[in-house]
C-alpha cells in the first residue's frame, strides 16, 4: 500500500445497528476500512464481530431490521443511504460479492448460463448471445471443465466446488474492482478449499481487482491476504500487514485467535485395553431406482465394508471428505440406520436387535451433531432437552431428581445451570453443542459417536469443545469415535486414525503415523492441503 | 442471522439480565405479533365479534325470532318505528275496523288519542282492535258521555328501534344478525378444531412412520379428496337429516384433509432434523417423539393454517346454507342471512348489505390475523 495511492473503497465510521425486540443492537461500532486498488484484504473476526454486517451495510443487503450510518465511499461515490437503483450501477457490476453457501446462493430453478448472464444482460446491456459467449469465457476462467457443456446444467447438478466455481464467474462477470468474499470455502472439502483460493489468487493476479476476504480461519488468511483487518465485537481490534499481525501481534484477542489452532494430540491406549464396540465388514447401501422402467434398482453402497475396533477410552478419528461416508458409518454402529455386517457392543451382538431391544443399550451409546442449531429441538428448554433421554431410562426419576440431574449435567459441560430454563435459540452455537454434549453425557454413556462436533464452530470455540470433550473422556472413562471432516481437530483429538472415501477405508494406522507418515496418495494430499501453511503461489495454478 | 442476537456475540456463560427464565419462540411471536397493527385491530374486531355473538342475542332489543307484522322490510333507521307520520293513519285505520267515527287525532310524544263517536253505543273491547296492532298498546277509552256513544280513544305508542331494518316476515335483522354470528363462528371455530384434532394427529403419524404406513394412509386421503363435497353433505343430510352438529362434522371432515397434508409434509422435513435423530439415539420411542417432538415443532405452520380455516369453514357453512342444506328457519346464520339477503337485492338493499358487511369485516379480521400471525411465527425474520 503505497501512501498516496487512493484507496478504492473508503469506509469512515460505518455504524451498523439492529432493531429487535429487546432494543437495538449494535452489530458494527463505527468501524474505518480502506480497500487499496488490487490488493488482498482479509476481514477476521468470529461469530458476532460484525464482519459479515459490515460487508453487506456497504453493499447495501442488511436484513429489514438494521441500519447503517456513516460513509462507504466507492472511489468518490457515497453508497451508505444511496438509493436502490442507483447502488445497483455500483453493486453487482463494480463490487460484486460471493457468499459462503454455494448450494443456497444459485437459484435451483435456472440453468446456471442463464444466472451468469442475468448480471450481463443487465448491466452491461449485452445480447443474449453475446452473453452466453461470455459465459463460456468466464465458466473456461474460473476453471469449471468443459464450459460448452456446463453452461446449461442445473445447479444441483453441480458438485459444491463447481458451484462455488460458477458463484465467481458471476461475481466476475463485469470485470469489478472489489470481490467481496464472505467465507466462500468454509463450506467446501480441505482439498476443494485449496482448489478454489488458488483460483482466487490467480484471478486476482490476472484481473487485478480488489479483494475482501471475510473468514475466521486464520490458515486461511497467513496464505492468502496482504493487510489484515481484525474485528471483535463490532470493533477493529487491529490492523496491519498479514506478516506483521502474525509475528507480532498487539492485541490480546488477536493473539487469542492464533493461538486458537487446536492443540495437542492423545497416546494410543494399551492392546490389553477391553474392546467395546467392534464392527465387522459393515455395509449400508441405499436404493436407487433407476432411469427407465425396466432398468430395476441398483444398490449405492454408502459404507462398503469397513471394519473397526473401539477400545475403552480409545478415540478413533474418522477423516474424508463430504460424502465419503463417514457420518453413515457412525450411525450404523449406532444402529440408527440399517446396515449390514456385523456389530458387538461388548460381547453382544448387536446387530440384529430391533428398536425396542436396542432401547436400554441406547444409554450407553449416544451420538453428538454437528449442527448445534439443528440439534435441539427450538420448542424445549435446555432443561428438558438434556433430561429427555432420562424420561426412557431412568423413567422412576421425580420432577426435582431430574432437575437435579440437569444442573449436575449442565455444570459438567461449563455451563450456568441457572440456564436450564432458557431456550435453545438464545445460546451461541458452542454453547449449543455444549448442551448437545450435556444430553448425551447425562446419560453416562460407555460410547459416544461425536459426528462433526466441531464443524460449525469458530476456531477458539472449536478448542474450548475439544478440551471440554478430552476432560470427559478423562472423567468419564469414555470412548470416542470421532468424525470430521477438519484434519488439525481429528489430530488433537484422536490416537487412532480411519482415513476414508467412497465408502471404504484408504488407510488406517495410529494417529501419529498417519499424519507425519501418509502412505497413500489421498491421504497425502488431505494432510498437505490441511496442513499447509505456505503463502498460496500463483504460479502453481494452471 | 446470527450477528444481530445479542448472546451469541460471545462464547462463554453470556447470562444476560435474567437467567433463570427464557423466552420461548411462542413468546417471541406474541411479541411480533403485538407490534403487528392489523393484526392487533382484527384481534380487536374478532374479540368484539365472539362478544356479540356469544352476549349479543341475550341483550338485543328484539327475540331473533319474533316476527313485527307491521313491519314488513322496513329499512335500517335510527330512529324508532313508527314514524310520527304513520301513526295517525294506522290509528284511524284500526279504528275503522272497529267502525267508530273517528275525530281529529292528536299525537303527544308517546301517545295518541283521537276523540271517537258512534251512533249506538260504544262497545269498550273495540280497545283490541288497537292493541292487536304491533304499534299500540294499553288504549283506553275515557271520557265517555252518559250515553256511551262519544270518548275519546287514548292509547301508547309501542316504540320499536330497528337499526338494521327487518326482513320479509317483519323480524329485525340485528337480532338476526348477531344469532348468524353465533352460529357461524361457532361452525367456524368447532369446524377448524375438528380439522385439527384429526389433521395433525393423521398428518404427524403418516409422516413420521412413514414408509408403507403412510402410503397407505396418504391413499385413503386421495380417496376422501375425490368425493365431492357437496355430494357428502347431502349424502349425511340424507342419513342423519338436518342437524346442526352435522354441519360442523361434514365441514370438519373435508377440511381436516388439507391439514393433514400440511403437517406431514412439516414432519417429513422435522424427521430428518437432528434434535429428532438425537432423541431417536437416546431411545426415545415412537409416540414420545411425536408427542415431545413433532407435534409442537408442527404447530406454528398449523396455527396460521387454522386461522384461515376459520373463514373457509363460515364460508362453506354459507354455502351449505344458501343452498339450503344448513341451519333451519327459524334458526339463521350469515350464510341464510346473505341468500335471503340477495333474493331481496332490488326491493331491500339493507337485508344484504348488512350480513354481508358483517361476514365480511370478520373474515378480514380473520385473514388478517392469521397473516399477522404466520409473519410473527416465521423464522426467517428472526
Amino acid at each position: 500500500m503505497s501512501e498516496n495511492a487512493k484507496p478504492i473503497l473508503a469506509v469512515r465510521g460505518l455504524d451498523v445497528r439492529f432493531e429487535t425486540n429487546d432494543g437495538p443492537v449494535q452489530a458494527v461500532n463505527g468501524i474505518d476500512l480502506d480497500i487499496m486498488p488490487g490488493e488482498t484484504v482479509a476481514v477476521v473476526g468470529e461469530s458476532g464481530s460484525g464482519k459479515s454486517q459490515t460487508m453487506m451495510a456497504i453493499m447495501g443487503l442488511l436484513a429489514s431490521n438494521g441500519r447503517a450510518t456513516g460513509s462507504a465511499k466507492y472511489r468518490d461515490q457515497e453508497l451508505i443511504g444511496l438509493g436502490e437503483k442507483r447502488l445497483n450501477r455500483v453493486r453487482g457490476a463494480k463490487m460484486t460479492m460471493i457468499f459462503q453457501e454455494p448450494m443456497t446462493s444459485l437459484d435451483p430453478l435456472y440453468r446456471i448460463g442463464r444466472q451468469i448472464a442475468e448480471p450481463l444482460v443487465h448491466h452491461a446491456g449485452m445480447g443474449r448471445s453475446a452473453a452466453r459467449k461470455r459465459c463460456i469465457e468466464l465458466l473456461r476462467l474460473v476453471g469449471l471443465p468443459e464450459p460448452e457443456r456446463r453452461i446449461d446444467s442445473f445447479p444441483h447438478e453441480l458438485s459444491g466446488g463447481q458451484r462455488q466455481r460458477v458463484m465467481i464467474a458471476m461475481a466476475l462477470a463485469n470485470d469489478p474492482d472489489i470481490l467481496i468474499a464472505d467465507e466462500p470455502t468454509t463450506a467446501l472439502d480441505v482439498t476443494i478449499q485449496a482448489q478454489i483460493l488458488e483460483l482466487l489468487a490467480d484471478l486476482q493476479k490476472r484481473l487485478g481487482m480488489a479483494i475482501v476476504f471475510i473468514t475466521h480461519d486464520l490458515g486461511v488468511v497467513r496464505r492468502f491476504a496482504e493487510r489484515v483487518y481484525v474485528m471483535k465485537l463490532g470493533d477493529v481490534v487491529e490492523e496491519g500487514r498479514t506478516a506483521a499481525i502474525f509475528d507480532d501481534p498487539t492485541h490480546d484477542y488477536t493473539r487469542m485467535l492464533i493461538k486458537a489452532e487446536p492443540s495437542g494430540s492423545k497416546p494410543p491406549v494399551e492392546e490389553s485395553s477391553p474392546v467395546l464396540l467392534e464392527g465387522k465388514d459393515v455395509v449400508v447401501g441405499f436404493r436407487q431406482e433407476n432411469a427407465g422402467w425396466f432398468s430395476g434398482s441398483s444398490e449405492f453402497r454408502a459404507v462398503d465394508g469397513i471394519s473397526l475396533r473401539l477400545r475403552r477410552k480409545q478415540t478413533i478419528g474418522v477423516v474424508g471428505e463430504s460424502g465419503s461416508g463417514k457420518s453413515t458409518l457412525g450411525r450404523a454402529l449406532l444402529r440408527l440406520v440399517h446396515g449390514r455386517g456385523t456389530v458387538r457392543y461388548g460381547d453382544r451382538d448387536i446387530s440384529s436387535l430391533d428398536k425396542r431391544g436396542m432401547r436400554p443399550l441406547r444409554k450407553e451409546l449416544q451420538i453428538v451433531f454437528q449442527d448445534p442449531f439443528g440439534s435441539l429441538s427450538p420448542r424445549m428448554t435446555v432443561g428438558q432437552v438434556i433430561t429427555e433421554g432420562l424420561l426412557v431410562h431412568e423413567p422412576d426419576l421425580s420432577r426435582r431428581e431430574r432437575d437435579k440431574r440437569a444442573i449436575d449435567g449442565l455444570k459438567d459441560v461449563g455451563l450456568d445451570p441457572a440456564m436450564r430454563n432458557r431456550y435453545p435459540h438464545e445460546f451461541s452455537g458452542g454453547q449449543r453443542q455444549r448442551i448437545a454434549i450435556a444430553r448425551a453425557v447425562i446419560l453416562k454413556p460407555k460410547v459416544m459417536v461425536l459426528d462433526e462436533p466441531t464443524s460449525a464452530l469458530d476456531r477458539s470455540v472449536q478448542k474450548q469443545i475439544v478440551e471440554l470433550l478430552r476432560r470427559l473422556q478423562e472423567e468419564h472413562d469414555l470412548s470416542y469415535v470421532f468424525i470430521s471432516h477438519d484434519l488439525a481437530v481429528v489430530r488433537a483429538m484422536s490416537d487412532y486414525i480411519l482415513v476414508m472415501k467412497d465408502g471404504k477405508v484408504v488407510e488406517e494406522g495410529v494417529a501419529e503415523r498417519i499424519f507425519d507418515h501418509p502412505e497413500k496418495e489421498y491421504t497425502q494430499a488431505l494432510v498437505q492441503a490441511a496442513m499447509d501453511t505456505d503463502p498460496i503461489t500463483v504460479s502453481a495454478a494452471r | 442471522m446470527s450477528q444481530s442476537d445479542p448472546t451469541i456475540a460471545e462464547e462463554g456463560p453470556a447470562v444476560t439480565a435474567d437467567a433463570t427464565t427464557g423466552r420461548s419462540l411462542w413468546q417471541d411471536a406474541w411479541i411480533r405479533l403485538r407490534r403487528n397493527r392489523a393484526a392487533v385491530a382484527s384481534a380487536v374486531v374478532l374479540l368484539v365479534f365472539v362478544v356479540a355473538g356469544v352476549f349479543g342475542p341475550m341483550v338485543a332489543p328484539h327475540p331473533y325470532d319474533a316476527i313485527y307484522t307491521q313491519y314488513v322490510r322496513v329499512p335500517a333507521s335510527l330512529e324508532a318505528y313508527p314514524r310520527a307520520d304513520t301513526i295517525e293513519p294506522a290509528f284511524e285505520r284500526a279504528l275503522k275496523r272497529a267502525r267508530v267515527d273517528v275525530g281529529k287525532v292528536t299525537v303527544d310524544g308517546s301517545s295518541v288519542s283521537a276523540p271517537i263517536s258512534k251512533d249506538e253505543k260504544i262497545d269498550p273491547r273495540i280497545v283490541r282492535y288497537l292493541d292487536r296492532s304491533d304499534i299500540f298498546h294499553d288504549a283506553t277509552i275515557t271520557d265517555l258521555n252518559d250515553a256511551v256513544t262519544q270518548g275519546v280513544m287514548t292509547a301508547a305508542v309501542t316504540r320499536e328501534l330497528f337499526p338494521f331494518g327487518t326482513d320479509a316476515n317483519g323480524r329485525d335483522l340485528l337480532s338476526r344478525i348477531l344469532i348468524g354470528v353465533r352460529v357461524s363462528l361457532a361452525i367456524g371455530v368447532l369446524a377448524s378444531f375438528m380439522s385439527l384434532v384429526l389433521g395433525v394427529g393423521y398428518g404427524a403419524v403418516s409422516g413420521y412412520l412413514g414408509g408403507r404406513v403412510d402410503d397407505v394412509m396418504m391413499r385413503i386421503i386421495d380417496i376422501l379428496y375425490s368425493l365431492p363435497f357437496i355430494f357428502f353433505v347431502i349424502l349425511l343430510v340424507v342419513f342423519f337429516g338436518r342437524n346442526f352438529v352435522l354441519i360442523f362434522i361434514a365441514i370438519g371432515c373435508t377440511e381436516w384433509l388439507d391439514m393433514a397434508r400440511i403437517v406431514r409434509g412439516q414432519t417429513l422435513t422435522l424427521k430428518r432434523q437432528e434434535f429428532v435423530q438425537a432423541a431417536e439415539a437416546l431411545g426415545v420411542g415412537d409416540m414420545g417423539v411425536l408427542k415431545r417432538h413433532i407435534i409442537p415443532n408442527t404447530l406454528g405452520p398449523v396455527m396460521v393454517f387454522v386461522t384461515l380455516l376459520v373463514p373457509k369453514a363460515i364460508l362453506l357453512e354459507s354455502l351449505l346454507s344458501f343452498l339450503g342444506l344448513g341451519v333451519q328457519e327459524p334458526m339463521t346464520s350469515l350464510g341464510v342471512l346473505i341468500s335471503e339477503g340477495a333474493a331481496n337485492m332490488r326491493s331491500a338493499t339493507w337485508l344484504l348489505l348488512f350480513p354481508a358487511a358483517a361476514l365480511t369485516i370478520m373474515l378480514f379480521a380473520l385473514n388478517f390475523l392469521g397473516d399477522g400471525l404466520r409473519d410473527a411465527l416465521d423464522p426467517k425474520d428472526r
